[in-house]
């Protein structure tokens, strides 16, 4: 308990004193390296309700990201501005998308879940790559950013703050949720469903209901993303993503709060390194995942919790 | 007439199997009604098919005066049919207490609350600590249930049966693995519960069969020979026939 | 209608299916016997289909750079397997997903180091280049026809193998209990190199004939491998047969789909609608397909509740 108090008491406050020092050095690069971190980080987050409290392995969350991001970019594309009607429509429509393809797939388990997410992940994909209008394959430029009254997300260290209180909200949030009688109800499901059905649960609406919230909160990620980078490409919901997404909850150590954060950081900086020393730095990344899997099981925050 | 539970005719086969063949009998309220049988006879298949985890080729179950046999094991728990597994199916990651309330969630309802934390709410917790007094595992309520002895672990399991608040209990072997001083401490509390629940018993321990058992019913190859007393059953000549080699 | 078209895309469609099944077929085997999902089996792929360019290239001949590639990949697969794999048998399939991602992300740079991102040019062997005249009257690629026939020929010396022979019938009883298996004194983990190998092989065969056809690129595979996975849903897990028919039901509808949705729908509504829609809707036809049949049968096709 103590150790995970100093964690998040480091954690928050090397993240605050951040962008003051590195603007000191003017290094203003890692602003918005960690900007990103923290945003993918929220993504992260919302996978790990589903699939570290809940056992479903979805390899299709990336889908949110791009529905968030298309959300926003699709808006200003129509001369929608307001930060407020971007942000709804973005998690809104993410727990809609949420709803229809959890409806189907939690009806499977097991490795047909798997593969049922990953293929409605890549139909997604196509359709934002067949919409011409909004740049295909090419993806597509935000033309305004989301307008909120008193914050400009326009504002690289505006934009990092946003990013850091939300980051921290949808950790808190997420905690509160899984220690709820709904998440205990979801994490019986997931450690026992003969027993939960047994006792009464009844597993399909708990999980339904953890998917669309995991969406919806993910979807809130791809808005921030698009305000991040304002060009997004489909990419952004391809299973490759969903991937990165799956490695940062189980690197970070999955059912855990500090987990997902963790693991961003861990995953994002290490391809950074990665990515300073050769172009093909997935070629020394892959084989470093591999051994991960093999090898690190319980995943970074395992030094906090005590293990079987 | 006062039946809790009445099974009839029912029926399953796997394959050329017939795990199950024309069961029927009758479980009055209050009634301890021990299922015994050699191994291989369908015991476990058999409290399957009450519990709702199985569904049978043919027959009926009625409960309390319900026809059950469509309905899915949630909500059989969920109108007081409660049961209990064989091989040990708890929470392991979860504390004993945690497991108890759990099912204390799962019989009241409200899951659908995201905010508050259930392992201080007390509408939960205190249920739970209740029942595990009952079941004598007091002190180890904050242990993790993986860590905890088989013998605890099948005290877990009638705590967490109990704790639905069922009105039939289904309890599958729960003496199974148990050594003698367990057994007894297992026998002591099932004689504690007989009055205030139905109790359908599958058990090969016949010390505590014949000491709790109101009536008992024999089931061999998949069919009921003989519901009666135990002193009938135990004179009783194909029920003898049925478990040569076996001590009765 | 012109049919002539029609049947022209139906070819195709089965070409193309025939590609699917053979992917899916080592890729279903392998889950089916060694409960090993491998998310690398389009890295097989794509190695098939570079290591045959580059054979042809050096040696000059189709047919010893097909051998060539062959070889390779069954040799790259048995050493993925023995290296990487063997450790995953005992996990869950959530870490052979992860682990097997890793492996993407490795083969598809290290096949960029080699021969570069750009599209790789790979042809069909000069002698196979010619067209058929078929009953229709159009005609129609030699070479398309020729891998539907080592296609259909495949599927044939499978089901053979599987059911006829000593291997067949150890390969179905690993399926169904390993442990048993082993016990009986057959060398388990030989057999599964073996299997995974021959999964290899099969993936491999399918780039190098998909190679002129389609582009041959890093990450060509992963393009691919999600339609497999549809492909192997569809037709149910551990299912040979049900690859065999879930590759053509799928390869038919989503070429059918392709050529044919968007002027059908500009019957129905208007072109510029159709323009847009018509694209979108077929590329998502055959996931549509997919939950349909799962609705309906869960476990797939021929699959088994396992």
């Amino acid at each position: 308990m103590k150790k995970k108090i100093a964690f998040w008491a480091v954690l928050v406050a090397a993240l605050i004193l951040l962008p003051p020092l590195v603007l000191a050095v003017k290094q203003p690069y890692y602003v918005d390296l960690v900007r990103r971190i923290m945003i993918l980080a929220i993504a992260a987050i919302s996978l790990d309700l589903i699939l570290g409290y809940g056992g479903l392995v979805s390899f299709g969350h990336a889908a949110y990201l791009g529905v968030g991001a298309y959300a926003v970019g699709i808006l200003a594309f129509y001369g929608v501005a307001s930060g407020w009607a971007h942000f709804a429509v973005a998690i809104g429509a993410s727990a809609l998308v949420a709803l229809a393809i959890g409806a189907v797939s939690i009806r499977t388990s097991g490795i047909y879940f798997i593969m049922i997410t990953l293929a409605f992940t890549q139909m997604l994909y196509y359709l934002g790559i067949s919409l011409a209008e909004f740049g295909g394959d090419d993806g597509m430029r935000i033309k305004t950013r989301s307008r909120f009254p008193l914050v400009d997300l326009g504002d690289p260290v505006t934009a990092y703050y946003v990013a850091f209180v939300l980051m921290l909200l949808s950790a808190f949030i997420v905690s509160r949720i899984v220690n709820s009688r709904f998440g205990m109800a979801l994490r019986a499901c997931k450690s026992n469903d003969a027993r939960a059905r047994a006792l009464g649960f009844s597993p399909y609406p708990v999980r339904l209901i953890a998917f669309v919230i995991a969406g919806g909160l993910c979807g809130l990620s791809g808005a921030l993303y698009a305000n991040h980078t304002n060009y997004i490409t489909p990419s952004l919901m391809s299973w490759l993503q969903s991937g990165e997404l799956m490695f940062m909850v189980i690197l970070g150590g999955m059912g855990t709060t500090a987990g997902p954060v963790l693991g961003a950081f861990a995953l994002l900086l290490a391809e950074e390194v990665l990515k300073g020393f050769t172009e093909y730095w997935q070629v020394i990344l892959g084989p470093l995942l591999v051994l991960s899997v093999i090898f690190f099981r319980h995943g970074l925050a395992g030094i906090f919790s005590r293990h079987e | 007439m006062n039946n809790l539970l009445s099974v009839e005719n029912l029926s399953k086969s796997f394959g050329a199997l017939r795990a199950s063949d024309g069961i029927g009998f009758d479980v009055g309220e209050g009634e301890t009604h021990a299922v015994i049988g050699p191994n291989g006879a369908g015991k476990t298949t058999l409290i399957s098919q009450l519990a709702g985890n199985l569904r049978p080729d043919a027959g009926s179950i009625r409960f309390a005066g319900e026809d059950i046999t469509r309905l899915s094991a949630p909500r059989r728990s969920r109108k007081g049919l409660a049961r209990s597994f064989q091989i040990t199916s708890v929470f392991p990651e979860f504390t004993a207490l945690d497991n108890v309330a759990l099912a204390v969630q799962a019989q009241a309802g409200h899951s659908f609350r995201f905010w508050r934390p259930a392992q201080q709410d007390s509408r939960l917790t205190d249920p739970a600590s209740r029942v595990l007094s009952e079941v004598g595992l007091t002190e180890r309520q904050h242990i993790l249930a993986a860590n905890l002895s088989h013998g605890e672990h099948r005290q877990l399991e009638v705590a967490m049966a109990l704790a639905t608040r069922p009105r039939l209990l289904l309890l599958d072997e729960p003496m199974a693995g148990m050594g003698i001083e367990e057994s007894q401490r297992m026998i002591a509390l099932l004689g504690a519960l007989k009055r205030r629940l139905t109790i359908i018993l599958v058990e090969h321990d016949m010390d505590a069969v014949f000491r709790l058992a109101d009536r008992i019913s024999v089931l061999v190859y998949g069919r009921i020979i003989a519901t009666d007393t135990p002193e009938k059953i135990r004179a009783n000549e194909e029920v003898r026939r049925a478990y040569l080699g076996e001590d009765a | 209608m012109n049919w002539a078209l029609v049947f022209e895309q139906l070819l195709n469609g089965l070409q193309y299916g025939v590609t699917l099944f053979l992917m899916a077929a080592g890729l279903t085997l392998v889950f089916g016997i060694m409960n090993l999902v491998n998310l690398a089996h389009g890295s097989l792929y794509m190695v098939g289909a570079y290591l045959a360019v580059a054979a042809t290239q050096w040696t000059g001949s189709y047919l010893a750079g097909l051998a060539l590639g062959l070889v390779g990949t069954l040799l790259v697969g048995m050493a993925v397997e023995v290296i990487a794999l063997r450790t995953l048998y005992e996990r869950d399939h959530l870490d052979q997903v992860l682990a097997t991602f890793g492996l993407i992300l490795f083969f598809n740079e290290l096949v960029a180091m080699i021969w570069g991102r750009a599209a790789l040019f790979a042809s069909g062997p000069a002698w196979l280049s010619g067209h058929i005249e078929l009953f229709t009257g159009s005609r129609y690629p030699l070479y398309r026809l020729v891998i539907i026939l080592i296609g259909f020929l495949t599927a044939l010396i499978l089901w053979y193998v599987v059911a006829r022979t000593r291997l067949g019938m150890l390969i179905r009883a690993g399926a169904s209990n390993r442990t048993m298996v082993a016990a009986l004194g057959t060398n388990i983990r030989l057999l599964y190199t073996v299997v995974f190998g021959f999964g290899a092989a099969l993936a491999g065969l399918a780039g190098i004939l998909a190679g002129p056809i389609y582009n041959v690129q890093p990450g060509m595979g992963e393009l691919i491998l999600i339609q497999v996975f549809v492909v192997i849903v569809i037709g149910g897990i551990g299912s040979i047969r049900g690859a065999l028919v879930g590759a053509i039901i799928v390869g038919v509808v989503d070429t059918l789909g392709r050529a044919f949705l968007k002027p059908l729908l500009g019957t129905l509504i208007s072109l510029p609608a159709a323009e847009s829609a018509g694209p979108a809707l077929a590329s998502m036809l055959i996931y549509l397909l997919m939950a349909v049949v799962l609705a309906v049968k869960p476990a797939g096709i021929f699959g088994s509740r396992n």
